[in-house]
């Protein structure tokens, strides 16, 4: 089934396009270390999942862009064409002249409204060229105006316009400081409302990804296109095909990828924020003198996953499960270095060679996950496949819905209401008819949240 | 001493693709904006060299078939025929315009875009904003509507202006209030020259204080520039190149040294030097608007991440580095230079030191070859040595945008909502009243039709309060920071 991506805003637009380049990428990589007969199914899947065929040869991306300025999306489409195996349909995209200028409240009060009905139109261009819809992934930052709060605008109008589709918005959480100043304002709105309209919220931490690139990839001058880079690598390796059923043969590939994430993932709609790790990550001149194991791979997997670690290095190996029968003292440990990550579901992809011989005890431990689940069997799934993606070898992938972003949920929540309290920009946003009581609703909404996660 | 002009305004719409234009208004204002059109040239000349018209280059020219049509019909796309300023430009006396329309400049302007007097505002604000400003007020409107019909997109207009003399802070505050009534959408940018302690006009503490009040009313941003620290950047500059410390490695191309085009060529310019600067400032200012990088900065986003609160919108500058050596690649420390230049005294466009005062948000526009992995790493170095609110800890903006300036291979703006402008309105506020107690002066404005004392009494209380809005913030920094108490959820 297919996936239509959406793409909002500078930071969307810029993470969308590295996303289709990794896939078609690896589409294209070679054999993938496995049987002709695998790799084919595996490339149909692949193609009709994010790419239409209109000719023969040239896959044009299912997406939508959409900027409020030209210059993005300009370049977006440039870069695109020029890769030489893909491209965008150039009727798909959307900009106007002038940006949302790092506010929400014009992006969603002014420029939503304004330009709903064209957006919605190639949105539906895009979903009739879909033989079978699975849903729509949203790929938009929440710290400046247009991604944030046009992207909030379009996900509740996507939602009324395909209730019985899936939609999955992928969020690009803004470095701590030094982005935009009134990004914690962004965040707090777009939050709350995508809480209220989206099935899931896929989330990566921009200074996390950027860690990445520094300590695993080796990156001395990171750019942005590095940290994309990173960024596409780990989508890419949850939504390209992979099978939930380990039938011998060729593998039967997942058929709605969204669907059934949000189905083992999302039990509950009080829970709905995800995020993801993977392993390995190395730069690409260090792949070849490297070789994996299972046991070792999955073990860090386990690892980062209870102790909350953004990638394999600088685990903290002192974490444990808690002790069944013992009452954690949860409250005023939330803030803590070295808390136990309590997790509700977990999603686990492998890919490569030896997949049988993996072995995922480790995650099914009820003692992962919280007391309040009486279906411990639910809360891990596995999806599978012998087709190594994109070079390396053996690689895992963790989607989980956990405590992983409780504290910056809360580290966000927290700025913005210590600047709420002092009334300060509030006036930028009230010029486009966003007001304090709008506010106060966003910050209740949210505060909810993370009572919710802190309690599990 | 007075460098830039002490009248004159220059309006000025820039935006995107779209426009932004610059009104220039008086002698001040239009000196600034001659040597800001010379550099936009060249810069986007080195950067399209096919001689297409792009749309970089759309936001501040328009591309006109002057041989078919000689009204100007706009060509979007294809060659560059006969490019036109969006800008107007203003002032009550003819000699600066005169000149600029004789320069190499001239066909960048034609006389729809003009507006001038012959007698000029004797340094009196009441004249260039009560008397020329309902004169010349359906005028004014009039070619600005025509000037913005141009614009497919009209994001800002810039004002570029002097604070102590009669049209440029007199009639310049008018436009910017017309302007607010006419475009209330277009966000209004000003370049305001503040007069020098020892300036030759005796009334530019009036003229500066009443001024101040519009600013503080009607624009979004205000960027203040003292002639002093200008001044001060030049000569730094000049003695570095004459010691042969640097010598003959300051490239005659760099920003500072470049005089070329603008008004003629009969006589020394002391000035040009001076007004470069600023005209560099607005180039960078707009650069992330024009030109394409990883991460782009519009106008709007200025003003929404720089002014926490309505009145408090005067930012500090700094231009760095000031002058550049030839290398392409450049070593990571002299990278880092630029950074740490950014936050010095000695940098800043306006006589204050923001790294002893409160900030309460800062913004980085980087050009050329640098990534945002240079930009985090210097704003954590830079960070524990400045004092930021306690709301905003956290208060910077970054741009990043790919294409430097001529002549340099990088390039920062920095620009500060800082308490320490504060000095500089106290000290004002002192000039004006030593003047206001004796009532001096006074009767040559109150002649003025539509003037009266109550525009002083307003003005002063206006400066006043936003003193003392400073004052309350730098006074909140003393304290302990309480964090107010959270939202509490029943679980």
């Amino acid at each position: 089934m297919s996936i239509i991506t959406i793409q909002l805003g500078q930071c969307g637009n810029q993470v969308g396009r590295e996303v289709f380049d990794t896939i078609c990428t690896d589409l294209h990589g070679g054999h993938g270390l496995c049987s002709k007969k695998e790799n084919e199914s595996y490339l149909a899947a692949g193609r009709e999942r994010f790419f239409s065929e209109e000719k023969p040869g040239v896959l044009a991306a299912r997406a939508v862009l959409v900027d409020m300025e030209p210059k993005v999306i300009g370049q977006t489409l440039s870069l695109a064409s020029k890769s030489g195996c893909w491209t965008y349909d150039h009727q798909s995209h959307f900009c106007q002249k002038q940006g949302s200028g790092n506010n929400w409240a014009n992006g969603y009060c002014v420029h939503g409204p304004k330009h709903k009905e064209s957006i919605m139109n190639l949105v539906r261009k895009e979903a009739e060229k879909c033989d079978r819809l699975s849903g729509f992934l949203t790929v938009m930052s929440m710290a400046g105006g247009t991604g944030s709060g046009l992207g909030a605008f379009v996900t509740a109008g996507l939602k009324d316009a395909y209730p019985s589709s899936f939609l999955l918005n992928h969020v690009v959480w803004p470095y701590g400081t030094g982005e935009v100043i009134v990004q914690n304002y962004n965040a707090v709105l777009t939050l709350s409302h995508l809480y209220q309209s989206s099935d899931a919220l896929l989330v990566h931490e921009n200074d996390a990804v950027h860690k990445i690139c520094a300590q695993l990839m080796n990156i001395k001058q990171i750019s942005f296109r590095d940290v994309n880079r990173v960024i596409a690598h780990q989508l890419g390796s949850v939504f390209q095909p992979a099978s939930s059923s380990s039938s011998d043969g060729a593998t039967q590939y997942s058929r709605s990828p969204l669907g059934d994430l949000m189905e083992v993932l999302v039990p509950h709609p009080e829970f709905k924020m995800l995020g993801i790790r993977n392993i390995p990550q190395m730069s690409e001149n260090s792949l070849p003198y490297t070789t994996f194991a299972w046991p070792g791979l999955l073990k860090h997997l386990r690892q980062m996953l209870i102790a909350n670690a953004k990638m394999e290095e600088g685990i903290d190996w002192q974490v444990r499960p808690p002790v069944p029968g013992l009452p954690a003292s949860r409250k005023e440990s939330l803030k803590q270095p070295g808390r136990f990550n309590t997790s509700i579901a977990n999603l686990v992809t492998l890919r490569g060679k030896d997949i049988q011989s993996a072995d995922l005890g480790g995650f099914r431990d009820p003692a992962l996950y919280t007391s309040w689940l009486n279906a411990p069997e639910d809360t891990l799934t596995v999806w599978k496949t012998p087709r190594a993606f994109n070079k390396y070898e053996k690689s895992a992938s963790l989607v989980s819905n956990s405590q992983f972003l409780l504290k910056p949920l809360d580290s966000v929540v927290g700025k913005a209401w210590k600047m709420f309290a002092s009334k300060a920009y509030i006036h930028q946003y009230t010029k486009f008819g966003l007001d304090e009581d709008d506010f106060l609703h966003c910050f209740t909404t949210l505060e909810q949240v993370i009572a919710s996660y802190g309690s599990l | 001493m007075y460098i830039l002009c002490p009248f004159k305004l220059y309006i000025s719409s820039p935006l995107n693709g779209f426009s932004r234009f610059p009104s220039l208004v008086g002698q001040c204002g239009n000196q600034i904006g001659c040597r800001f059109w010379d550099l936009a040239l060249r810069e986007h000349s080195a950067v399209n060299k096919k001689g297409i018209y792009d749309e970089a280059l759309s936001s501040f020219f328009r591309n006109v078939n002057t041989r078919t049509d000689g009204d100007g019909a706009d060509l979007c796309k294809g060659k560059i025929r006969s490019l036109k300023a969006r800008a107007l430009l203003i002032d009550m006396e003819e000699g600066v315009v005169n000149e600029i329309l004789q320069g190499p400049l001239r066909d960048l302007f034609d006389s729809k875009q003009l507006i001038t007097d012959v007698s000029g505002s004797g340094n009196n604000w009441a004249v260039g904003h009560k008397m020329y400003g309902c004169q010349f007020r359906d005028q004014i409107v009039e070619k600005l509507r025509k000037t913005a019909e141009h614009c497919d997109c009209l994001q800002c207009f810039f004002i570029i202006h002097s604070m102590g003399g009669g049209t440029g802070s007199g009639l310049g505050t008018f436009i910017l209030k017309v302007l607010e009534d006419e475009f209330p959408e277009v966000y209004r940018f000003v370049t305001s020259v503040y007069p020098s302690r020892e300036d030759d006009v005796i009334t530019s503490p009036y003229n500066s204080v009443l001024a101040m009040k519009e600013l503080s009313d009607h624009a979004d941003c205000v960027l203040p520039i003292e002639n002093e620290s200008l001044f001060d950047i030049v000569s730094k500059i000049n003695q570095m190149t004459n010691c042969g410390k640097l010598g003959s490695t300051v490239k005659q191309t760099s920003l500072i040294t470049s005089s070329a085009g603008g008004i003629k060529h009969n006589r020394e310019k002391p000035f040009d030097a001076m007004n470069n600067i600023v005209a560099n400032l607005l180039l960078n200012l707009t650069s992330s608007a024009r030109f394409e990088g990883s991460l782009n900065m519009d106008l709007n986003e200025i003003s929404m991440n720089l002014v926490p609160f309505p009145q408090l919108h005067y930012l500090v500058s700094s231009l760095t580095p000031l002058y550049t050596l030839a290398d392409v690649n450049v070593p990571p420390r002299r990278l880092d230079q630029m950074f740490s230049d950014a936050f010095s005294k000695d940098h800043q466009l306006l006589r204050a030191d923001p790294k002893h005062s409160l900030y309460l948000a800062c913004a980085l526009l980087v050009r050329g070859n640098v990534q945002v992995s240079d930009l985090r790493r210097n704003i954590e170095r830079m960070k524990p040595s400045l004092q930021f609110v306690s709301w905003n800890q956290e208060g910077w903006k970054t741009g990043l945008c790919s294409v430097p300036p001529v002549g340099h291979s990088h390039s920062l703006l920095a620009l500060a909502n800082n308490t320490c402008v504060k000095p500089t309105f106290i000290e004002l506020r002192e000039r004006f009243m030593m003047l206001y107690k004796k009532k001096a002066h006074l009767h040559h404005y109150l002649h003025v039709d539509g003037m009266e004392q109550s525009n002083f009494s307003e003005a002063l209380s206006s400066l006043t309060d936003l003193i003392e809005e400073y004052n309350q913030l730098d006074a909140s920094n003393c304290g302990p920071a309480i964090d107010p108490p959270r939202l509490e959820i029943a679980v």
